[in-house]
């Protein structure tokens, strides 16, 4: 499905700054995989997304998606493949449209350009629909600015507005990190729900371990640029908040001393 | 009374041939979210295609021939900020300046052209109402009318979505597979083709093209722009439609009231600048005001509970 070879990425070459934010990193994801991703402040999480989605080119390795070589492909065209949320609610939306305008955008995501004035009815009907789903009420709002909603409320439109055009690939960057936990909860729910019903491979960055555990199928853990836990399966199911913290201090032999992790429910 | 109509009856044709100018920064500064300051050079752009094609006898294909100048000169603005990452106030001033030298070639290197006693884009009119202030009037309300209703209806179309999303959030375009480069090319296209029509039909208009008329243009077409905003509002694009041609009248009838009034010519610049600055601290001024009374009531509260 998804395969990083040997991925590299060094901010600020040549000079004082140099950092190696990704060093070497080889991943490979099958498809339906559901992978959450754990680690510390700046342990790479956020630039492997960055990575594969294209926000810039990689240094070194290749990346390849569903057997296309994509590791040079511009990132407006792996959009196409690829559907994307951010911590911060407010990049994932234009505020100053309204709420079908948004989605309009984003069901236009991998087709070509329609030039039919306004939104048609049976999109119009589609989108009602989908945001009934969500049940917050938003199928009466459809009119409203985006920028009126509230950051949860953002997040669950733009979760659908990520995975209307079903992508290959979601790419989930702490986007419950700015919610309350009541909100967070609903909508880590929502995107499981989604996930599973359209059975979109998955690559999801918390800073709560406990979800981490206990959403999807696979946990991988990032220290300093690497990859230094993968675990799956039984090995998975049987592990503890605590066991897990355990190994992170064994691998990396430091404390996880990540500020926003929450290490309990 | 006539000559209070007649004088209204000119400030309101100037307003809504300057009008397009405010279409053009409506697109490039509201909607992209970028000072493009090429429009100073489009529209000269405009007027000068357009009075050298009515010299030669074809005013109606120089209105045309203008715009496509203009939407032209705005691809190589665009092109500038895109491809060659200029930042978007520098692109503007760059084709703005180069296009001071290309204006003046297409003038044939006057640098005013006179088209006196020659057929205008007006003149179809004229003769049919045998008027010539009311075919200034009809003439540039049909143009207007045309370009607003092709302009609201390309805003409303997907392509039209995605040109709107581009200035309000760049990275969820680009998320959404969308080329935000191409999203500022037809943006900047579209708003010069605007500006330099309005320098088209204004040469036509004042029967001259002068290589200096476009001079401080943008912040002409800003304030209008600002005015309308306020008066009419902004909520969507409609409103938006009729803000900018509201405002452009009324910014044309308060130039032309200062000038009617004993003031001094060499003072009007001073005034023009002072309106503008004032249109566009409007929303600063009121929220400073709205702060004071607030500061002032919590002020009197306080004093109330202090005194029980
Ligand atoms: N654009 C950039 N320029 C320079 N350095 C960068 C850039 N982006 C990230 N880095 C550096 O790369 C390292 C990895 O950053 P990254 O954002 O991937 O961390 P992260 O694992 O997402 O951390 P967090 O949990 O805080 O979000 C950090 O040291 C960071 O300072
Ligand atoms: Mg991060």
């Amino acid at each position: 499905m998804l395969s990083c070879n040997n991925i590299t990425k060094i901010f600020n070459k040549g000079t004082l700054n140099e950092k190696k934010a990704l060093d070497d990193v080889t991943l490979q994801l099958n498809d339906g995989d559901f992978v959450t991703v754990i680690g510390g402040n700046g342990a790479g999480k956020s630039t492997l997304l960055n990575a594969i989605a294209g926000s810039f080119f990689v240094d070194g390795g290749t990346l390849q998606l569903d057997g296309e070589d994509i590791t040079f492909m511009p990132e407006h065209k792996r959009a196409r493949l690829i559907g994307r949320l951010f911590q911060d609610p407010l990049k994932g939306t234009a505020p100053d449209m309204t709420i079908e305008e948004n989605m309009a955008l984003a069901a236009g995501r991998g087709g070509k350009f329609s030039f039919g004035i306004g939104i048609g009815k049976a999109q119009r009907a589609y989108f009602r629909e989908r945001l009934e789903k969500l049940g917050l009420g938003l199928e009466n709002r459809m009119k409203n600015k985006m920028g009126l909603l509230s950051g949860g409320q953002r997040q669950a439109v733009t979760l659908l507005m990520a995975t209307m055009s079903v992508p290959k690939l979601l790419l989930l960057d702490e986007h419950t990190a700015a919610l309350d936990p009541a909100t967070a909860e609903k909508v880590i729910n929502l995107t499981k729900e989604i996930v599973e019903q359209e059975h979109i491979t998955t690559l999801m960055i918390t800073h709560n371990i406990h979800s981490a555990l206990e959403c999807g199928n696979r946990t991988i853990m990032m220290d300093d640029g690497k990859i230094i836990l993968d675990i799956n399966g039984d090995e998975r199911k049987n592990m503890t908040v605590e066991a897990l913290l355990q190994l992170f201090r064994l691998k990396s032999s430091k404390e996880l001393d990540n500020d926003r992790m929450l290490l309990t429910k | 009374m006539g000559d209070v109509l007649s004088f209204l009856e000119s400030s309101v044709t100037q307003g809504i041939i300057y009008s397009l100018v405010a279409i053009g920064l409506f697109i490039s500064y509201r909607i992209l979210d970028i000072a493009d300051l090429t429009v100073d050079g489009s529209f000269t752009l405009g007027a000068a295609v357009s009075a050298t094609f009515t010299i030669n006898g074809k005013p109606l294909l120089g209105v045309f021939m203008a715009i496509i100048s203009g939407m032209l000169a705005g691809c190589v603005t665009a092109f500038l900020q895109t491809k060659l990452k200029i930042h978007p106030i520098m692109a503007g001033i760059l084709t703005m300046t180069g296009l001071y030298s290309i204006n003046l070639r297409v003038m044939g290197k006057t640098p005013t052209l006179s088209l006196m006693r020659i057929d205008t884009i007006f003149t179809p009119f004229e003769r049919l109402l045998g008027d010539k202030n009311a075919s200034y009037l009809v003439t540039s309300v049909i143009l207007l009318l045309l370009v607003l209703i092709l302009v609201i209806m390309f805003f409303k179309t997907h392509l039209g979505l995605c040109v709107r999303a581009t200035g309000n959030n760049e990275a969820m375009v680009r998320s959404s597979s969308i080329n935000v480069d191409v999203m500022k090319f037809i943006a900047l296209a579209i708003a010069n083709g605007s500006v330099a029509l309005s320098g088209a039909v204004l040469a036509q208009y004042q029967h001259s093209a002068n290589i200096s008329m476009g001079t401080g243009i943008v912040i002409i077409g800003l304030a209008s722009l600002i005015i309308g905003e306020i008066i009419v509002g902004k909520k969507h694009l409609i409103q938006n439609a009729i803000a900018v041609v509201i405002g452009s009248i009324v910014y044309w009838i308060i130039i032309a009231l200062v000038m009617r009034a004993d003031i001094d010519v060499s003072d009007i610049k001073l005034l023009s600048a002072l309106i503008i600055i004032l249109s566009l601290s409007y929303p600063v001024i009121i929220n400073k005001i709205k702060f004071f009374r607030q500061k002032a009531t919590g002020n009197r509260l306080a004093q109330t509970k202090g005194e029980k």
